[in-house]
């Protein structure tokens, strides 16, 4: 049985189109391509932050879209963790608020709070604001907020993109740590093979068009 | 400095309208600032235009309008007195009334800014993480804006204190009543001796006006500093 079933068409106001099908299955999903190929509107399909034009989206058992029975589940009901490019961490909330929005709102008994924060070592930043915290940091927590929220699936939109490259091998360590842990399905996307192949089980390829 | 009691209830009556009309027309500017920002529909330049058009008319003709519109006669203002009991004309709330349709462009400007300057990525993750679209706006969208939304209030009700034009036209000059800062002047400056009787008014004014302006320039700079930095 698999974890994420996607296929749909997406057509952008500027004409770019986007046609686009894959499965995935348990563990680490990469979706990898070059930059402008979609890799961040499939992210976005699913999360349902955009409306295919027609196709359908399936996690698990549960129907987020169906263009043919127009079935389209709104963000806050599809049950997944989105972990932006750039965190979007809420800068009037505190880290720990930040942390406990989403578990806040989860519809089912997420991850404890504790163990969250004991896998992802937050002990130290909980009292801090979002601004104080460095690149990887502010990762973490979108992870954290992200988990706490009790996803089904995790999306991660260029995980290991935009911290420095020293931390590279950290980010990638509590990702998998965290994935292992907390036994959620992960897709990300990444313009990069080389540097998430030791992250993903599976790797699919998108060109765009 | 003090003031004899005409000039004491002038004051009064200039806070109680000014403040009642920012009060009254903030969750309406809030509405308006946000649809201004986030939504594209069609017709929204005629919304806008409709909104801010009291910045540009003269205030005159706004308080004729408006005493066209809410007058006993005018069909608001006949079917609100027949069903809520409640008169414009030549009452104090008119005066209120009249401070809030000229002053709303100016509240609704900087909500509309701030409204616009919240990242709509971070509405998205609210989103996300398992807010609704009510539930986003007050948790986030709100939050961040409210820095502008202090500063249009602030500003609103500072332009509402000094109301005059809309005002003799709708709520007419009457003391106790109507005969806020701006009329008491108007009214000291027709007597032989007005203009020594109406200078502490005007300084009054001046003095309310600047700390108004001071008092909004500084919330938004608390409301900028406690988003950039240290949280509450």
């Amino acid at each position: 049985m698999s974890v994420l079933r996607f296929d749909c068409r997406f057509r952008y106001a500027s004409g770019f189109a986007l046609d686009f099908a894959f499965v995935a299955e348990r563990g680490v999903t990469a979706i990898v391509g070059p930059s402008g190929s979609g890799k961040t509107t499939v992210l976005n399909l699913i999360a349902g932050l955009l409306t295919p034009v027609e196709g359908m989206i399936e996690l698990g058992e549960t129907r987020l879209f169906d263009a043919t029975s127009a079935i389209n589940l709104p963000p806050e009901r599809r049950e997944i963790g989105y972990i932006f490019q750039d965190y979007q961490l809420f800068p009037h909330l505190t880290v720990e608020q930040n942390l406990r929005y989403g578990q806040r709102r989860a519809s089912h008994a997420p991850a404890s709070f504790e163990h969250v924060i004991e896998v992802l070592e937050l002990d130290a930043l909980v009292k801090r604001a979002p601004v104080s915290l460095s690149g990887g940091e502010k990762q973490r927590v979108a992870l954290g907020r992200a988990l706490l929220r009790g996803p089904r699936l995790l999306l991660l939109d260029e995980p290991l993109n935009a911290v420095d490259a020293r931390l590279r091998q950290t980010i990638g360590e509590f990702l998998a740590r965290a994935i292992a842990e907390f036994k959620i399905p992960a897709v990300l996307v990444s313009h990069d093979q080389e540097s998430i192949a030791a992250l993903a089980d599976a790797i699919v390829p998108i060109d765009g068009r | 400095m003090l003031l004899n009691s005409a000039e004491w209830q002038a004051v009064g009556l200039s806070l109680l309208v000014a403040g009642v009309a920012a009060a009254a027309s903030l969750p309406l500017a809030v509405l308006a600032g946000w649809i201004l920002a986030k939504r594209t529909f069609p017709g929204k330049f005629l919304v806008e235009t409709v909104i801010n058009l009291p910045l540009v008319l003269p205030p005159v003709v706004t308080g004729y309008l408006l005493l066209v519109l809410f007058g006993r006669r005018g069909w608001l203002g006949g079917l609100l007195e027949r069903t809520l009991g409640v008169r414009f004309v030549f009452d104090w709330k008119g005066a209120a009334l009249a401070a809030a349709v000229v002053s709303f462009p100016l509240m609704v400007r900087p909500i509309r800014l701030a409204f616009a300057a919240v990242d709509d990525r971070l509405l998205q993750a609210a989103r996300t993480l398992g807010a609704g679209r009510a539930d986003a706006f007050w948790s986030v969208a709100l939050p961040l804006a409210r820095p502008g939304i202090l500063s249009g209030a602030v500003l609103a009700w500072a332009r509402s204190m000094g109301e005059f034009g809309a005002t003799i036209m709708i709520a007419g000059n009457i003391p106790g009543e109507t005969r806020t800062i701006p009329l008491l002047i108007y009214s000291l400056l027709e007597t032989p001796d007005g203009p020594q009787r109406a200078a502490r008014l005007v300084i009054a004014s001046i003095v309310i006006a600047a700390m108004s302006l001071a008092m909004g320039e500084w919330l938004e700079q608390r409301g900028r500093r406690r988003l950039q930095g240290a949280v509450a």
